[in-house]
Parts: C-alpha cells; sequence; structure tokens
C-alpha cells in the first residue's frame, strides 16, 4: 500500500460503507437508535417526533367551535363538540408509535374514545365496511376497516402524554392506531365518514398500502 | 515558533499575526494557496451546507417544526438549494481550473508518512500544502457530502414511489448530519479562533498567505509567489 492509496481507501471506503448502509434494514438504525441514550431524544429540541404535513404549516383549528361530524352510513348523523367528546367513555393505553420512514417513538401515552363508543352513538347501517377519517388539512384522509377499527388499541385520541393534544399532533382530535404505520392515525378528524366500501386514502393514492400493518406491510418485513 | 534570529533582532515577530501592518514596513511577501476554482468549490459548498443545514433542522427537530411551520416551503428550499448545490459544483470543475482540482485531489488523497507522523503526535512532523488533518477532512467531507446527496435523493424519490423507499436512507442522512456537524466545529474553530491556524482563513477567501506563515506550517509546501 503506498501513500496514495490510504487516503484513495478511506474515500471510496467511506462510500461503500455509506451505501451499503442505505440498504441495511432499519431494524440496524433502530438499534443504534437505542444504543444512544434515550434514542434521538437526547438530541436537544428532539422528543423523537417528526411532525409532518402535507401543507404548509397547521391547520387552524378554533377549539370553540370544532365539531367532529359522523355521518354516511349510519342511522344517526350526528356532530359531536370537544366537550361532547370529553363525556364519552374515555380509554386509555400505553403504545408505540412507528412511521413508515422508519422512525419510532416508545410509550406514549394516549387517552380518548374507542371507535365502538363512537359508533354506538351514530349506529352505522348494515353493510358499512370502513371509516373514512377527513382531516382539516386538506385533502388529507384515510380510512380504516370496521374490524381494524375495532381492535383493542384503536381509538380517537384527544389527549397525549397527560396533556391536552397540542397542535402538531393533531389537537384536537386524532387517530391512534399503533398497529399500523403512522400516516393511518390521521391528524385534525373533523369528519369520520361510515362508508359501504373502501376509499384510498391521502398516501394510498400515491402507492402506499391500505392495511399497513407494521412490519408486514409497504415493503417492510415482508 | 520564530527562529532564533527573528527573536534576536528586535524586529515585530512573524507570528505576531492578526497585526496590522505598519505603514513603514512593506508588505510581507505572500504566497498562493488556493485558486479561485478552489476558493469558488469551497464557497458555493459551504453557502448550500448551511442552507440546507438550517432548512434539513427545521424538518427534522419537532420544536423547530412546529415554531416555524411552512413545511413544505422549507422542504422545497431545502430540495431546490441541494439540486443547485449539484449544478454549481459540476459546472465549477467543467468550467474551471480542472487539472489544477485533480492535482489538488490527488494531494488530499495522499497521506505520506510525515502525515501518519503528524496524525500519531498531534502536529509534529513537516507538512505540504494541506496538512494531515486538512487532508482528512477534505476526505470526509467529499464523501459526506456525496453520500448525503445520493441518500437525499432517495429520501426524496421515496416518498413519491414507495419502491424506491430504501430501509437506510433516513438514519443515514441524520447520521452524516450529526457527523458533518463535528466537522464544521471543528473546521470553524481552526479557521475563525485557534490563533496559529486562523490566517488559513485568509487563503480561502482572498488566495494569498503570508510566505512566513506558510513556511512555518507547511515546510515541505513550495508555493508560488502572489504576482504583484
Amino acid at each position: 500500500m503506498d501513500d496514495r492509496t490510504i487516503g484513495r481507501a478511506a474515500f471510496l471506503g467511506l462510500l461503500g460503507a455509506g451505501v451499503a448502509g442505505l440498504f441495511v434494514t432499519r431494524d440496524v438504525g433502530n438499534t443504534l437508535g437505542r444504543l444512544l441514550p434515550d434514542g434521538p431524544a437526547f438530541i436537544p429540541g428532539s422528543s423523537g417526533w417528526r411532525i409532518y404535513t402535507i401543507g404548509n404549516g397547521l391547520p387552524r383549528i378554533d377549539l370553540a367551535r370544532y365539531r367532529l361530524r359522523i355521518d354516511g352510513a349510519v342511522e344517526r348523523p350526528v356532530t359531536l363538540t370537544l366537550g361532547d367528546l370529553r363525556r364519552l367513555p374515555a380509554a386509555e393505553q400505553t403504545s408505540d408509535f412507528h412511521c413508515v420512514t422508519g422512525w419510532s417513538v416508545e410509550d406514549v401515552r394516549w387517552k380518548g374514545v374507542r371507535f365502538a363508543d363512537l359508533l354506538a352513538i351514530a349506529r352505522p347501517l348494515p353493510g358499512a365496511k370502513s371509516l373514512r377519517f377527513v382531516s382539516e388539512e386538506v385533502p388529507y384522509d384515510d380510512s380504516l376497516t370496521l374490524a381494524q377499527a375495532a381492535v383493542p388499541d384503536a381509538m380517537l385520541a384527544y389527549e397525549m402524554d397527560g396533556k391536552p393534544l397540542s397542535k402538531p399532533h393533531g389537537a384536537p382530535a386524532r387517530v391512534v392506531m399503533p398497529r399500523m404505520y403512522g400516516y393511518k392515525s390521521v391528524k385534525w378528524v373533523s369528519r369520520i365518514e361510515v362508508r359501504r366500501d373502501v376509499v384510498p386514502g391521502f398516501w394510498e393514492q400515491r402507492g402506499y398500502d391500505a392495511d399497513a400493518w407494521v412490519e408486514k406491510s409497504n415493503g417492510i418485513g415482508v | 515558533m520564530a527562529s532564533a534570529s527573528e527573536r534576536g533582532s528586535g524586529e515585530p515577530s512573524p507570528s505576531e499575526l492578526g497585526r496590522p501592518a505598519s505603514a513603514a514596513r512593506p508588505r510581507p511577501a505572500r504566497v498562493v494557496r488556493f485558486t479561485r476554482t478552489e476558493r469558488a468549490l469551497h464557497w458555493i459548498h459551504a453557502a448550500a451546507f448551511l442552507v440546507m443545514l438550517a432548512t434539513g433542522l427545521v424538518l427534522y427537530l419537532p420544536d423547530l417544526a412546529a415554531e416555524i411551520g411552512r413545511r413544505n416551503l422549507v422542504k422545497n428550499v431545502h430540495i431546490w438549494t441541494a439540486v443547485a448545490w449539484a449544478a454549481l459544483i459540476v459546472a465549477i470543475v467543467v468550467l474551471g481550473d480542472r487539472r489544477g482540482l485533480a492535482s489538488a485531489w490527488r494531494e488530499v488523497q495522499t497521506i505520506d508518512r510525515d502525515d501518519r507522523r503528524w496524525l500519531a503526535r498531534a502536529g509534529r512532523a513537516p507538512q505540504g500544502r494541506f496538512n494531515a488533518g486538512q487532508k482528512l477532512n477534505t476526505i470526509l467531507t467529499a464523501a459526506f457530502a456525496i453520500l448525503l446527496a445520493v441518500s437525499g435523493f432517495f429520501l426524496w424519490l421515496g416518498e413519491r414511489d414507495h419502491t424506491f423507499m430504501l430501509d437506510g436512507a433516513g438514519t443515514l442522512h441524520i447520521a452524516l448530519t450529526w457527523a458533518s456537524i463535528a466537522l464544521l466545529v471543528g473546521h470553524l474553530y481552526l479557521a475563525i479562533v485557534h490563533p496559529t491556524t486562523r490566517h488559513a482563513l485568509r487563503g480561502i477567501t482572498r488566495g494569498t498567505v503570508r510566505e512566513d506563515w506558510a513556511l512555518r506550517h507547511h515546510p515541505k509546501w513550495k508555493p508560488e509567489r502572489e504576482s504583484r
């Protein structure tokens, strides 16, 4: 090895290792993340969350005038205020949040309403198949089938980590579906449309899986 | 490290850098350290890096993201800066002093015995135009820039078409960002703060450095005198 090759080997070696790193599974990334103190949270200003929006800025929602509409294939379309929502039977859970782009936040505490309790008010008609969650961040929407929405840890949340949901996290109400990638957990939900079919959501129209099970969809772990 | 004769002469020591030259004294001899092509490359890269670092941090850190909002605008600035960066780098290489760049790059990649001694003994071995630390910094910066561009491209593409979403692209992009920040901090310290090295800043801004400084810090380098 002469003098020249050392520097060249360092340069090419770095490039090679980096390109290999592109294809290394995200599990390695997550393992590395766990080795660092508190994962990404040790970085100032970071809580591990990345706030993704599809538009510029966050939707402006006046909490006093906020209404959640449940309509479509239901016996009784209803409109709920935030107060109405909070008076429904509350559920709490601690669950992990996984983003399809590879980051995760562990042990998030949520409080909200199970979909069964929400639907008990509006009463889906026979043949109802899915819930389409419409965000105030137009034109974001996504759906869960009734069966998916009935899993024990799915909810419409209005509290996170013991505090009212913050604006970046979807205030005043968002879907929480820990078993699926985060794009299914629609933020800033203002309408739940009960449908007899399943329509592709915002990201599903762009090639992402509708059944976005963590580690079993979107080309990950399959 | 002024020589004995300088110390005995009563003249101001050349190691007292940054002193305004007195009107009576002749202008110190200067030598060319960086060509216009090299300086253009450096500053285009520096400017683009800082814009992408700032916008990247807004995209990445939740507190900043929530504070600034306007994610799409920030994202567009980030991506178009990357495009402009790549185009300008290619343009400078194609239109600039290509032979000079190629020979500088050869020089950077050559880590000779003195360089290895310099690295092992924290700076006690004669150095050429670039010392071993500068060589390593250049190699790392070049490799990081290419990898940031590649991983960033796949982040962009993967969002559009999921088949191109590579598992490690995000992790790599972020890891390279933190590594680049560490490099930048060291680079800025040596270029702006550290007394014996900060004269080098003149080389990358105006192209020339004082001959006596060059002889002292880069004795193996045979530079050309600045043409007056």
